[in-house]
């Protein structure tokens, strides 16, 4: 199933709303989960945990570092997605 | 003055109960006598042999946003409305800085106790791990369940940096957290301290376990008029969920920055059985030790104490273990003391108790009202106190004093003393 940049975003927007609070239009690519979201390590292993299960993705632990920004993150599900 | 005998005030209160989400509406409740124990219509409660509970009267979610409730226990949200409550009682803003409350980080304190700690997200996270598997277990769920969750968010709440403690003794978690707490300010390691207990026990587990102790009331088709102390039918407590906290507060800090005061908390006493793990001792000896120790330890005038809040859980043999340990420490004074059974409306909260009972003996010395005992159709034949059944008026005149009392399985015995200023 291929997936599209706005679709991967908006749903990460509503991951993000719904673990952090914040207003998914403000889930923007270029904002940091912990500086800008509220997402602190804790809440982004369920960001990551919420992403795999709804975008058929498997996140290793390892990659979750790299994850800095919600583009890293739109990018990441983008590449490695099921097909 | 030394610092070892620096007076302590009670300066806010807050509570979160089956009978209110605040102080002021469980007060009114409590005088009026109201139960706060239903049914429980849950599915899960079907096949148990204990179907009632005492539920808090709002739900927790409708105030706190589901980003920062759906990361902590349900105990933990109780303490933290609760304490929320009596920060901004006692006139202090959120979080503490020197400027807002003339209060530094460094002398403020937070103990809150839980007998049980985080037990339903424990529960349903095991749930999870069996039914969906290890990845889908909440990375919160170490922070959620540890007991001193409650106290570890309290104090990130206030920004407490004198200490964030969380003693743990069954049914007496919450009385012993609120002595902890006076005698932090008065060995002068802080001077100002957020005590309280809280618990959320209400799940089938639990149930289950206390029911098949035979501890608990099986009036299932009465809930109302389930938790009755010291009447001649009652069969066992009724759990109960919530909050109390108080802010105490060293009496110069507070009259510095002129706070209202409620009453003194003069101080604890303590003691332990040393005789079964969950059954009271019978003839209340420990617990006159308790209030031998309150005694010896303190400056209280046993004739200035008019009100008990009992702890009197509706077990037929703890309350009237209570009286006896009561009649043999304070005499014929005991003629004279309004004894009251709250538990008969809030049910048994556990490690709560001591926190939502200390809220309201304070208030009872403020309002100078001993709250009543409900449910005492007739009182047990070896009853020898004044059981208070209607709420009824306290001396209005002179200085006057109250018990706190709180026990837990493994024979912990607290007394907590407060008086009017």
């Amino acid at each position: 199933m291929a997936k599209d940049k706005d679709e991967v975003l908006a749903g990460l927007a509503e991951i993000v709303n719904e673990i952090a609070g914040i207003p998914a239009e403000d889930v923007e690519l270029d904002k940091s989960f912990t500086d800008d979201l509220d997402v602190d390590s804790l809440s982004m292993v369920e960001v990551v945990v919420a992403a795999e299960e709804r975008f058929d993705v498997k996140i290793p632990d390892d990659e979750v570092k790299n994850l800095k920004t919600v583009g890293d993150a739109v990018d990441y599900i983008l590449t490695n997605a099921a097909a | 003055m030394t610092a070892e005998n620096r007076t302590v005030v009670v300066t806010g209160i807050g509570a979160f109960t089956p009978l209110g989400g605040d102080a002021a509406t469980t007060w009114e409740n409590l005088v009026a006598g109201r139960s706060g124990v239903s049914a429980l219509t849950e599915e899960w409660a079907a096949d148990l042999p204990v179907r009632i509970a005492a539920r808090t009267a709002v739900e927790p979610g409708e105030i706190l946003p589901r980003p920062l409730a759906r990361k902590l226990d349900r105990s933990a949200q109780f303490a933290l409305i609760a304490a929320r409550e009596a920060w901004a009682d006692a006139g202090f803003e959120t979080p503490a800085t020197d400027e807002s409350s003339k209060l530094a980080p460094e002398r403020l304190g937070a103990v809150i106790a839980s007998g049980i700690g985080g037990v339903t997200t424990l529960l349903d996270q095991y749930d999870v791990l069996k039914e969906k598997g290890s990845r889908k277990v909440s990375p919160h769920t170490v922070p959620m369940l540890m007991p001193n969750s409650p106290a570890a968010n309290v104090g990130l709440e206030v920004g407490a940096r004198a200490g964030v403690h969380t003693p743990v003794s069954a049914c007496a978690s919450g009385a012993e957290a609120i002595g902890y707490a006076i005698e932090m300010i008065r060995s002068g390691r802080a001077d100002v301290v957020v005590a309280g207990g809280t618990e959320a026990a209400i799940h089938p587990l639990p149930i289950a376990a206390f029911a098949n102790m035979m501890a608990m009331s099986k009036n299932n088709d009465d809930p109302e008029r389930a938790s009755r102390p010291y009447d001649k039918a009652r069969d066992g407590f009724v759990l109960g969920e919530g909050a109390g906290v108080v802010v105490l507060e060293s009496v110069e800090h507070a009259e510095a920055r002129g706070a209202r005061i409620y009453c003194e908390a003069v101080g604890q006493g303590l003691s332990s059985d040393a005789h079964h793990i969950a059954q009271p001792e019978p003839t209340g000896a420990g617990v006159a030790r308790a209030l031998a120790d309150l005694f010896d330890r303190n400056a209280l005038d046993k004739a200035e104490i008019v009100h008990v809040n009992a702890h009197a859980t509706s077990t037929p043999q703890g309350d009237t273990a209570e009286l006896k340990a009561l009649r043999k420490e304070l005499g014929e004074h005991l003629d004279h003391i309004a004894v009251s059974a709250t538990k008969s409306m809030t049910g048994h909260l556990l490690g709560g108790a001591g926190g939502i009972e200390t809220v309201a003996t304070v208030l009872a010395l403020y309002h100078r009202v001993a709250p009543p005992t409900i449910n005492v159709d007739e009182l047990d034949d070896d009853i020898d106190a004044d059981i208070v059944r209607e709420a009824r008026p306290l001396p209005g005149e002179g200085r006057i004093a109250a018990l706190n009392n709180s026990f837990g399985f493994g024979g912990h015995n607290v007394v907590l003393a407060f008086r009017t200023r």
